[in-house]
């Protein structure tokens, strides 16, 4: 784990349980998140992936433990100041998470219609360039989003995290529920976004191919800590017996899968 | 062993529980109705949605609650020769008791499922969580306006029923009786005190309140899918329903708690 004064992203002794303490998800996390960098959180399902990322968003609160953004402890920030730090954030989520009721342009310019920064029509036409970004046509912008595909509902997806030009965008599992090729194109939409906004970007997944091609760093979470972190192509020379198991998938190693009988 | 009472202590502790969150959300949501930023587009909606698209089932209700009242007062009436009293008793009712409860209980099953169904499906495909992502207080966003448009407008939807009510039993009471048109008007307006009206108008409001806050507070809190969801709207009907019966006999004391012991 990067031991860098100026992470972006610091993660110290996180810890989270569910029913009154009795299940421990989280059990002292650190991570630090450099800026700029791109971090890919790995882990079986039930890992505590996404609380991981939901703490970071201020979504849960740690039971104790410390998370700072840019250096400001947000784990006891007010709520008008949290929303302040997610101003400089972008969420893409892994259902996509869009407003049903809302067209796609209004969806993908909801951050920038809720923060008033500029009129409906400008707002109109950074959606329409965020979705040419994204690889849609300015067709879609008055469909609403059940009128889309999945692999549409995520380009539109991504187009809203990045449509405030955040500093920090996570990704829950871009390229669940994709065919192969789709999750692909995510993938180089995710890899391609983050050059091009420059924005530090934390992704979670189980999927090896996207986290390859995504992250500068890989870090796995395993019984609620990480146990290994280092460089996307050292991933293979680990020399750890549990990210062995995991990236290869095999049924067989230390990581016991909960099957009820 | 297990102690008999453990169970009753558990249930209570959970029942203090939700009444605590309860309580909470609602002052919470009171807040951020009063604090902004204001999203009035979002208002609007509701305030149509509440105000116009309920007002035929509304309607509809207080037209045959007013022709039942004066078909069964007549029946009643007749045996002590007071079928004059027919028109004042459809007015008392109607705009006291009627309007009000039939409308407020209509909402709940219209409206207050809708939002509970709305919210919770929101809150299981992580779109809450996507609103406080991007800066958006869910409160401030769901919530509030729903809360706004729930408490002005049902008084609004009520005085319609009122009229419409008091219509259905004009047209029983004329053209099936065989009242005289101008008397049966006469005696309406005659009998009608502005109390009547406003104590229906503000339970209305109330019932409005009571409406919305169960629908956002269950579709807020609900999980577990679309399971969870069906259980959230059901539980916002039931105790939306039952809050409203209770407010009524509450509110009712209040206003007339003088006549009574008078």
């Amino acid at each position: 784990m990067s031991q860098d004064n100026a992470a972006k992203i610091r993660l110290s002794g996180v810890r989270k349980t569910f029913a009154g303490g009795r299940k421990v998800v989280l059990d002292h996390v650190d991570l630090d998140i450099g800026k700029g960098e791109s971090v890919v959180i790995i882990g079986g399902s039930g890992t505590g992936k996404s609380v991981t990322i939901k703490c970071m968003l201020g979504l849960l609160k740690p039971d104790s433990g410390s998370i700072t953004i840019d250096g400001k402890e947000v784990t006891t920030m007010s709520p008008t100041d949290r929303e302040d730090i997610n101003r400089q954030v972008g969420m893409l989520f892994q259902a996509a998470a869009l407003f049903d009721s809302l067209p796609v342009w209004e969806n993908v310019a909801f951050g920038l219609l809720a923060r008033k920064q500029c009129t409906r029509n400008d707002a109109r036409d950074i959606a329409a360039e965020k979705l040419r970004l994204v690889g849609l046509a300015p067709d879609v912008l008055d469909l609403s989003p059940a009128e889309l595909s999945g692999g549409m509902q995520k380009r539109v997806g991504l187009a809203r995290a990045i449509a405030t030009n955040p500093e920090i965008i996570f990704f829950d599992e871009p390229t669940t529920g994709l065919d192969p090729i789709m999750a692909d194109v995510i993938n180089n939409l995710i890899v391609h976004v983050n050059q091009t906004v420059g924005a530090t970007a934390v992704t979670i997944t189980h999927d090896m191919a996207s986290a390859r091609k995504i992250g500068d760093r890989i870090a796995m979470l395993y019984n609620g800590r990480i146990i290994w972190a280092g460089p996307t192509d050292a991933i293979d020379h680990s020399d750890n017996e549990y990210v062995d198991q995991f990236i290869h998938g095999r049924a067989d190693g230390p990581i016991k899968m909960a099957v009820r009988g | 062993m297990i102690n008999p009472l453990r169970p009753i202590g558990g249930a209570f502790l959970a029942f203090l529980a939700t009444t605590g969150r309860l309580a909470m959300f609602s002052v919470n949501g009171v807040s951020h109705c009063v604090r902004p930023p204001f999203y009035g587009r979002q208002l609007l909606r509701q305030v149509i949605e509440i105000g116009f698209f309920t007002l035929p089932v509304v309607g509809l209700t207080a037209i045959f609650a007013g022709m039942v009242l004066a078909l069964q007062s007549y029946t009643g009436f007749a045996r002590f020769s007071a079928e004059g009293a027919i028109a004042n008793v459809v007015v008392l009712s109607i705009t006291r008791e009627l309007g009000p409860v039939l409308g407020g209980l209509m909402i709940a099953g219209r409206i207050g499922a809708a939002m509970a169904a709305e919210i919770g499906t929101m809150r299981v495909t992580e779109q809450v969580d996507a609103l406080t992502t991007l800066s958006t207080n869910p409160m401030k966003y769901l919530v509030a306006p729903r809360l706004i448009a729930g408490t002005l407008m049902l008084p609004l939807v009520v005085f319609i029923a009122d009229i419409i009510g008091v219509f259905g039993g004009y047209l029983v009471s004329v053209y099936k009786l065989g009242f005289n048109p101008s008397n049966y008007l006469q005696n309406t307006w005659e009998f009608m005190e502005a109390i009547d009206v406003i104590s229906g108008l503000v339970k209305a409001s109330v019932f409005g309140f009571i409406t919305t806050l169960m629908g956002c507070y269950h579709g807020y809190y609900s999980g577990g899918g679309a399971q969870g969801v069906g259980k959230a709207t059901t539980n916002a009907v039931v105790s939306a329903s039952i809050l409203i019966l209770c407010f009524n006999y509450i509110l009712t004391l209040l206003f007339f708690t003088k006549d009574v012991a008078g």
